[in-house]
């Protein structure tokens, strides 16, 4: 009998092996006769490529081997492909233009891979890559969505694609355009808003890897990646670009550091290493440095969208429009059409009752590197569109924006949006009040004042986000587009001795699921803490797995576990009926003990995971020997996180420097199985987004140079940059799942912008202002003020 | 051109024939294996290679292993008591969960321990001033600036 592990502060599993630098990432496994690669990738952002020359490359010492694009093509390796086929408003399908591991013909952005060398040591590898020349004929580039898309302005803007001559990939929309302009003639108030959501570059602070291998003997590859998903990644390296057969091919994604959406995808390098340890029969290992990670990490965000919200006289919403461009950069990346439009304009209703919204999303090439879901994907995007609209509303009509909210706020549950969500449960007034009071909003009029006294100015802003976590079901995604399921595996192997090893298909990369899902195993069977092993991120240990984004592995992950936990005591109740000699009606399971209802007969799991496996007394006619079981569990709808965050920002008017001084989030988690690791992932989003808003800025020259390139120009929130936080949290569990779980990954990278522009904009007394709210911008937006 | 290295790491000497340009981190990591010593941005801007030389956190990726000939390096594993035991700073990074991909986290450990050898009692203001050379993407630096609190009281001064 053991205490129950739910919702309890367990320090984590993991921890030793990162505190005493046993963990193993992906650049520390070097494989016996280890070869390395380095790229040569273009400097141009749009250029063609009219000779590479390798021959110098080639005879360099130590250098085994030089692969073009041409080498690629002859070998028959397919392009990258997209896992989200969107539909254009005329009903036609997107432009997929072609995504090659390395350039054939052309380079569209700086970083676009060219060719690989493969040597020795890596030194070697990398002199020998400066020895390759290639020239180029270089072309016009485009880094601007707005100046990219095809229009009779931008005539001549220079074309990517051949197959998107107007450089557009889809034009998609969502909601009912009539009524919405309907609401707009007759609303009391209309505010509207221009908004650029600066393009991010995520920075996981392990650099992508990739170290391939190939074993004549098996004819098998293996493929160490820094993977969120590494079912995934095999799935369409094998299936869509290698033609191998899923079993020869092993993808081992072990300690990740960090992901944030930019290790969900199927890069080039990993492609190329692994088809090259075929060809030299060794490994090739290949370790992004910075530089490279900033060029060819797939970045987030960049929007640019005009909103408007259409209000009656009391602050009531009547509806919402909007229209987005979003920057794609020169390819799809592997999910990047689903990101500004599913996970986007989906989410524009927020916390609020607005009958109508209609969104139209314009999805543009640019000679950029590839856009595609980072921390929040598409949420954050929303959220900033609806709490700076809803902020902004509440000024200009003279309302307490937290007032303005409550009037609009969903109250009855399940709601059904007017984009596509049906929202399960939640309690929009209780975190919004419980933040209220744990930022002291009452005492900020004290707390200005103050300020003021110092000569600084002060504001406070407000932001009730909503997200989607755990996209599903895989039926209606597939029916917008997904070329994937959305599920995900588990399965729990009861040893002899009743110790567990569950295998997730999820992955770990700082979520701490070899604590929190361990939690969940030992509190649902009764047994210690330290009798659960969780592993992940192999496919030759794990049946399948659709790996870990969109804040889906504890609902999902988490559920599929939960599910198998279930049939693992349903058969112990068999076994046990047997051993007992009692009905298998009449045995209950309680808490790591099999009972006879009624009586005081009972046997230790541990009693019945030995019979199971030594089954000399069992019931060999009614059912196998052995105590392992596996799950797929397929939500019926997304969970939906929410909550409120408060900010208060003080600014000096001199330099236009920006303090956080105070930041409280209130977050509806659901139910939570550990409090410590659910505040660590606040903590972590909630500077994601405060970095959004205040210090990072992914900029490009005209050229389509990128002038941030490197952690001294693009600027990652340090630890003296950002305060210590208040939180807390309220619950609703979610209704469709057994764990009444929703997600907490994204939650402060989705809020915290907003609410920190909300209080800059206060402090300021301006309607709007630029991200990352630098000091040469607030100091600017201060000038034109007084002037 | 290569040269003949030697120094002390975590108590035991090592030395190796290594080119020239080879930086102090490539020989822990790729000759000694001593892979906890992490490559976060070869810029000097993470701190994920922090190690402590004669006593200093200093970056290894921004030296080469020429330069520290003869002398006593400290790496995130020679921390812990030989035993397995953790040390005070590691233990106050799990209590406070300061960690979680962990690549970060021996160069904020290492970082942390020359800091504490000066502040037995810092600030939170001290500690995140102290954190200026070390990213950290995950935590948001929240549970690190308690762990390092924490781990410094601990410490009482003493490594």
């Amino acid at each position: 009998m053991n205490a129950p592990l739910i919702g309890v502060s367990v320090q984590r599993k993991e921890d030793y092996r990162f505190l005493t630098g046993a963990g193993q990432y992906t650049d520390d496994v070097t494989l016996p006769d280890q070869a390395y690669a380095a790229f040569v990738r273009s400097p141009h952002a749009h250029a063609a490529i009219k000779r590479i020359s390798i021959e110098k490359a080639k005879t360099a010492p130590g250098v085994i081997g030089v692969y073009t694009g041409a080498d690629l093509a002859n070998a028959k390796l397919g392009s990258l492909p997209c896992g989200w086929l969107i539909t254009d408003v005329n009903g036609q399908p997107m432009k997929e233009p072609p995504h090659p591991c390395l350039a054939q013909g052309k380079v569209r952005h700086v970083g676009d891979p060219v060719t690989v060398v493969v040597a020795t040591t890596l030194e070697q590898a990398r002199d020998a890559a400066e020895k390759v020349e290639v020239d180029y004929d270089v072309l016009p580039a485009v880094v601007d969505p707005v100046k990219a898309r095809g229009t009779k302005e931008n005539a001549g803007a220079p074309v990517l694609h051949d197959i998107a001559p107007d450089n557009i990939c889809y034009v998609w929309a969502l909601g009912d355009k009539a009524k919405v302009d309907e609401a707009f003639a007759k609303a009391a108030h209309v505010t509207k808003l221009d908004f650029v959501n600066n393009r991010l570059i995520p920075n996981a602070i392990e650099p992508r890897a990739a170290n391939g291998s190939y074993s004549r003997a098996n004819d098998a590859y293996t493929l160490y990646v820094a993977s969120q998903n590494p079912h995934v990644e095999r799935l369409l390296m094998t299936a869509f670009v290698m033609g191998l057969p899923e079993h020869k091919v092993r993808v081992i994604a072990p300690d990740v550091g960090g992901g944030f959406g930019s290790k969900i995808y199927l890069y080039a390098e990993d492609v190329v290493v692994t088809w090259a340890a075929k060809q030299l029969n060794r490994p090739v290992k290949w370790t992004a440095d910075r530089s490279e990670a900033f060029l060819s990490d797939a970045h987030g965000r960049d929007h640019v969208t005009t909103a408007e919200l259409a209000l009656d006289k009391d602050g009531k919403f009547l509806a919402m429009r909007v229209k987005t461009t979003a920057n794609l950069g020169a390819y799809l990346s592997t999910f990047a059409s689903c990101i500004p439009t599913i996970l986007y304009a989906t989410l524009l209703a927020g916390q609020y009752k607005t009958p109508q919204i209609y969104c139209e999303v314009t999805a543009v090439f640019t000679n950029t590197t590839p856009v595609d879901a980072y921390r929040g994907a598409g949420r954050p995007e929303a959220t900033y569109v609806v709490e700076r609209l809803v902020e902004t509303a509440a000024r200009e009509l003279k309302i307490d924006p937290a007032e303005i909210r409550r009037r609009n706020f969903v109250k009855e549950f399940p709601y059904q949006t007017p984009v596509a969500l049906q929202y399960d449960t939640g309690n929009y007034g209780a975190t919004l009040e419980a933040a209220q009071q744990l930022a002291d909003v009452k005492g900020y009029a004290a707390r200005k004042e103050e300020s003021s006294k110092k000569g600084k100015l002060r504001g406070i802003g407000y932001a009730a986000y909503i997200e989607a976590c755990g996209i599903a079901p895989s039926a209606v995604a597939g029916s917008l587009g997904a070329r994937a399921g959305l599920f995900e595996a588990g399965e729990v192997r009861v040893h002899p001795t009743g110790s567990v090893t569950v295998f997730t298909g999820s992955h770990s990369h700082g979520q701490g699921h070899e604590t929190t899902f361990a939690q969940v195993v030992a509190d649902r069977l009764g047994i210690a803490l330290e009798a659960v092993d969780i592993v992940h991120g192999d496919t030759s240990k794990i049946l399948f797995g659709m790996g870990t984004y969109g804040s889906r592995s504890i609902a999902v992950g988490g559920t599929a576990i939960a599910k198998a936990l279930d049939k693992i005591v349903a058969k112990g109740k068999k076994i046990a009926a047997h051993l007992m000699e009692a009905a298998e009606a009449d045995i209950e399971y309680d808490r790591g003990v099999f009972k006879v209802a009624g009586t005081d007969k009972q046997k230790a799991f541990g009693e019945v995971a030995f019979a199971a496996y030594v089954p000399h007394n069992y019931p060999h006619d009614k059912l196998e020997p052995g105590l392992n079981e596996n799950a797929f569990y397929d939500p019926a709808n997304f969970t939906f996180p929410a909550g409120t965050y408060v900010c208060e920002v003080e600014v000096d008017r001199d330099t236009g420097q920006v303090s956080v001084e105070r930041f409280t989030a209130v977050d509806d988690f659901g139910k939570i199985i550990n409090p410590m690791i659910v505040e660590g992932q606040v903590h972590g989003g909630l500077v994601q987004g405060i970095g959004q808003a205040l210090t990072e800025g992914c900029s490009y020259d005209a050229a389509g140079q990128l002038v941030t390139g490197s952690l001294m120009d693009y600027c990652l929130p340090r630890a003296g940059d950002v305060p210590s936080f208040k939180i807390d949290t309220r619950e609703t569990p979610c209704t469709h799942n057994p764990l009444g779980v929703k997600g907490c990954g994204e939650a402060g990278a989705i809020g915290a912008p907003a609410a920190v522009m909300n209080a800059i904009t206060d402090a300021l007394g301006v309607k709007d202002l630029a991200m990352p709210a630098t000091a040469q911008t607030v100091w600017r937006s201060l000038q034109k003020k007084a002037a | 051109m290569s040269v003949k290295v030697s120094m002390k790491v975590n108590g035991k000497p090592a030395s190796a024939e290594l080119e020239a340009r080879t930086l102090l981190v490539t020989f822990i990591r790729e000759n000694l294996r001593l892979t906890g010593t992490h490559v976060g941005c070869d810029t000097a801007q993470c701190g994920a290679c922090t190690v402590l030389m004669n006593g200093r956190a200093i970056k290894s990726c921004s030296i080469v292993a020429m330069q520290a000939e003869g002398a006593d390096i400290m790496t995130i594993e020679g921390v812990a008591k030989p035993d397995g035991t953790l040390h005070p700073m590691q233990q106050a990074f799990k209590e406070n969960h300061g960690l979680q991909c962990g690549f970060c986290t021996p160069g904020m450990v290492m970082n942390a321990l020359d800091f504490a050898k000066g502040h037995p009692n810092p600030t939170e203001k001290e500690v995140r001033e102290s954190l200026e050379g070390n990213l950290c993407r995950c935590t948001g630096y929240h549970n690190i600036v308690k762990s390092i609190m924490a781990g410094a009281r601990a410490m009482g001064g003493k490594i």
